[in-house]
């Protein structure tokens, strides 16, 4: 067992006596992670965490395909099918997506704006111990669901748990209250954390950052966590009438006593849809970080690309909505919120003729980073279309919770998404570990996760043409779905043989990568100009910057950024 | 946000960025605001679509003297942030205690009125809807003066003690942020509950 490296720098800085025979066991190590307030291991920590439980919740999504690969299928029960489905989105969601955006954005907001750590550390770490605490809830449901005496369950409700689903009449035992305490307690974790990266953004930039010059990842990250400040609120609300309604008798989503099971729907939604964009925008921020650096271009159009950012958020506080349009709203209600939707689509096309002009005429480097990125470009463009095409209120009132739906927003959430994590975990891994991913391994998942990417849900939005409805658990043959439904399952193998690729690539490069230098992909952002993996107090000098490429500026003295911007 | 109080170089004046404390309680009251809002749209949705009774009418009194008492805290907490500021901890200390003694006369005055409505006059959050939407907005309300409360005396304690000097203004001042914001709260759901909902 080594000795800390922290440990002793400062006992040597101290003047210490150095504390050489200690030698750390496996207990010490794992201490210094569990009591840790710095924002590396932390971010770290949300990664790992999000990884983890993504490879749950990727075996769910699986055991859902083979379900449904055959018409009138009995591998699953249909409880058990409804319980997976239902913990499928809820982990994603709150396990998966929000772990992995607030551990990149601890990981990275401080070294690109020249900080030594978030504004409030301990908050930070009070943050990711909710989200952990809150995921356990959840899962603890699978052994402690129905009490503490009685089988486990998990809740079977959908992950937006829609009235009167909730109530006590039709969700028995404890497994809903487990989805509920366990969401609440991790959006709690989400407001300290956004509350933390919003002020460390305001009020810890080094000298010279002015907003305007500050990296798209921290501008996006700052309007993400400004959403999350906005649209947690409403969820937490709705939790806590859920919760009265359960243990206290009250009546909010109760039909019977003149509640409305609908206002359950406009609550959730008015946290759901923007919580859409609170995970895309990390995305967003990713490929505004990476594809400049392939395209060997500065980004294009940056003020735009602030000013659509903002843009995307405040319209999408104006959309919920539009998942409601099968409930029977007025005309004046479907109009406002058809015309709001589209809408969204001006910023973001804005963001991608931006990312197109960045690319244009640049000397595009496809390193594995890069392809993820392109790949998000042109997913993230048919899921917009198809995002527009749903927002036509006849059209949704067709289509609606059937699979044209799921083949959408996972087109968002993967195809964009997951595309910019996995670019992002290639393009930052050096500087987290000290080494480079395998570009070979990178190039073998990328392709397997591109082509059962496609196959699945290229595929899936056309048995949702054909009339086949969202969370059956079977469905009879002849009805046109059942090739289909073959293809979606087959994709599924390729994903996961790709994933096992990327498991197989982190841990063999963990150990065996090409040592990465402090700045591997020569790129422009402060996080480059630090040690790979960089010290604790992250840059031993309080930095200056002058422009929004300061590691360009240092690299070219005679052709700086700051005489042009 | 380290206990120890630190002596900040000061900015240069070609840079400078707004305090953390106050950023920060400024994004809280944004996220608590949010939650508020949702449970005064609901009250203001379900009024009077209550099944059965008693009505809001019926059996609710205006809570002027508490409600004046919890508006003129946010006087009093005011002076007090300006008499540290000062340097002057004594007359900090009084103020300080007259926050907690408005904030505590309040609060009491909602336990009153909720077990007059409970015990007398057959009001509980089972009842009806107006029960449901009246215990939750008011109670979170409550919960948000109990939890300002709370902080205040832990303040009031650190005073005692002799701890409590100038440079912590700007903590208290983050502090006061927030009573004031629960101050505002109030008049918002005083508005709702008892003008527009009776």
């Amino acid at each position: 067992m080594n000795t800390s490296p922290t440990q002793s720098s400062i006992a040597g800085v101290m003047g210490l006596p150095e504390d050489a025979a200690r030698t750390w066991t496996v207990f010490d190590h794992l201490h210094q992670w569990v009591v840790t307030v710095d924002h590396k291991k932390l971010g770290l920590m949300y990664i790992m965490y999000g990884l983890l439980f993504f490879v749950v919740a990727g075996i769910e999504a699986s055991l859902i395909r083979i379900q449904l690969a055959v018409p009138n299928n009995h591998f699953l029960p249909p409880r058990l099918f409804n319980e997976l489905f239902t913990m499928h989105g809820t982990t994603m969601v709150f396990l998966v997506g929000m772990p992995l955006i607030f551990g990149f954005a601890n990981y990275l907001v401080p070294l690109m704006i020249g900080a030594r750590d978030l504004a409030f550390p301990r908050l930070n770490a009070f943050g990711f111990w909710l989200s952990v605490f809150g995921g356990l809830l959840l899962y603890f449901s699978l052994v402690g669901g129905m009490g503490m005496t009685g089988a486990g369950s998990m809740p079977d409700i959908g992950w937006f748990a829609y009235a009167p689903l909730t109530s006590p009449a039709f969700s028995r035992g404890h497994s809903t209250d487990y989805w509920t305490i366990g969401v609440l307690v991790g959006g709690l974790g989400s407001i300290a954390t956004a509350v933390n990266i919003i002020t460390t953004i305001l009020c810890l930039r080094c000298k010279g950052m002015t907003l305007m010059k500050m990296p798209l990842l921290a501008w996006l990250n700052l309007v993400m966590c400004g959403m999350v400040l906005i649209a947690i609120g409403p969820l937490t609300a709705a939790q806590i009438m859920l919760l009265f309604d359960r243990f206290l008798g009250a009546h909010f989503f109760d039909t019977q006593a003149g509640g409305s099971a609908v206002l359950w729907q406009h609550f959730f939604w008015i946290f759901g849809h923007p919580e859409v964009y609170v995970l895309i925008l990390p995305g967003f921020a990713f490929a505004s970080e990476i594809i400049p650096v392939f395209s060997r271009k500065a980004i294009f159009g940056y003020p735009v690309m602030v000013g659509a950012t903002v843009a995307i958020a405040f319209v999408s506080l104006g959309v919920w909505a539009h998942h409601m349009f099968t409930v029977g709203m007025t005309p004046i209600g479907n109009t406002f919120f058809a015309i709001s939707t589209m809408l969204v689509g001006v910023p973001t096309g804005i963001k991608i003729f931006n990312w197109i002009g960045t690319m244009w005429g640049g000397k595009i480097r496809f390193d594995t980073p890069m392809l993820f990125c392109v790949a998000f470009l042109v997913q993230f463009l048919i899921a917009g279309l198809t995002g527009v095409m749903l927002s036509v209120v006849p059209f949704d009132w067709q289509l609606n919770s059937s699979y044209f739906v799921v083949a959408h927003f996972h087109f968002v959430l993967v195809g964009a998404l997951l595309f910019t994590i996995f670019g992002a975990i290639y393009y930052w891994f050096p500087k987290a570990t000290g080494r480079l991913l395998s570009e070979r391994l990178g190039k073998w998942h990328f392709w397997l996760f591109l082509i059962g990417f496609h196959v699945t849900f290229d595929t899936m939005h056309i048995p949702g043409m054909l009339g086949m409805p969202r969370r059956i658990y079977t469905y009879e043959a002849g009805r046109g779905w059942d090739a289909l439904n073959m293809i979606c399952t087959v994709g599924v193998g390729f994903q996961a043989l790709g994933i096992l690729f990327f498991v197989g690539n982190v841990l063999w490069s963990l150990f065996k990568g090409k040592r990465a230098g402090n700045d591997p992909w020569d790129a422009w952002t402060l996080e480059w100009s630090t040690t790979s993996p960089p010290p604790e107090y992250n840059f031993a000098e309080p930095l200056v910057v002058k422009s929004r490429r300061p590691l360009w500026d240092i690299k070219h003295p005679t052709d700086p950024d700051w005489k042009f911007e | 946000m380290s206990t120890v109080a630190t002596t900040l170089t000061p900015e240069s004046a070609d840079w400078s960025q707004p305090s953390k404390g106050r950023t920060a309680m400024i994004c809280l009251i944004i996220a608590e605001s949010a939650i508020f809002s949702i449970f005064v749209v609901a009250y203001l949705y379900y009024i009077g679509k209550s099944a059965s009774g008693p009505t809001p009418r019926q059996v609710l009194d205006l809570p002027i003297l508490s409600s004046i008492c919890l508006l003129s805290s946010s006087a009093t907490i005011t002076f007090a942030i300006r008499a540290l500021i000062s340097g002057d901890t004594g007359r900090f200390g009084f103020w300080w205690l007259a926050t907690i003694v408005l904030g505590g006369y309040f609060l009491f005055e909602t336990g009153r009125e909720w077990h007059d409505l409970i015990y007398n006059k057959g009001l509980t959050i089972q009842t009806n809807l107006f029960g449901t939407t009246f215990y939750s907005l008011v109670g979170l309300h409550a919960f948000h003066v109990l939890v300002g409360l709370l902080a205040l005396l832990i303040v009031m304690g650190f005073t005692f003690a002799g701890a409590v000097k100038r440079e912590h203004a700007e903590r208290c001042e983050v502090l006061a942020l927030y009573w004031h914001f629960v101050d505002v709260v109030w008049i918002i759901v005083f508005t709702v509950v008892y003008i527009i909902g009776l």
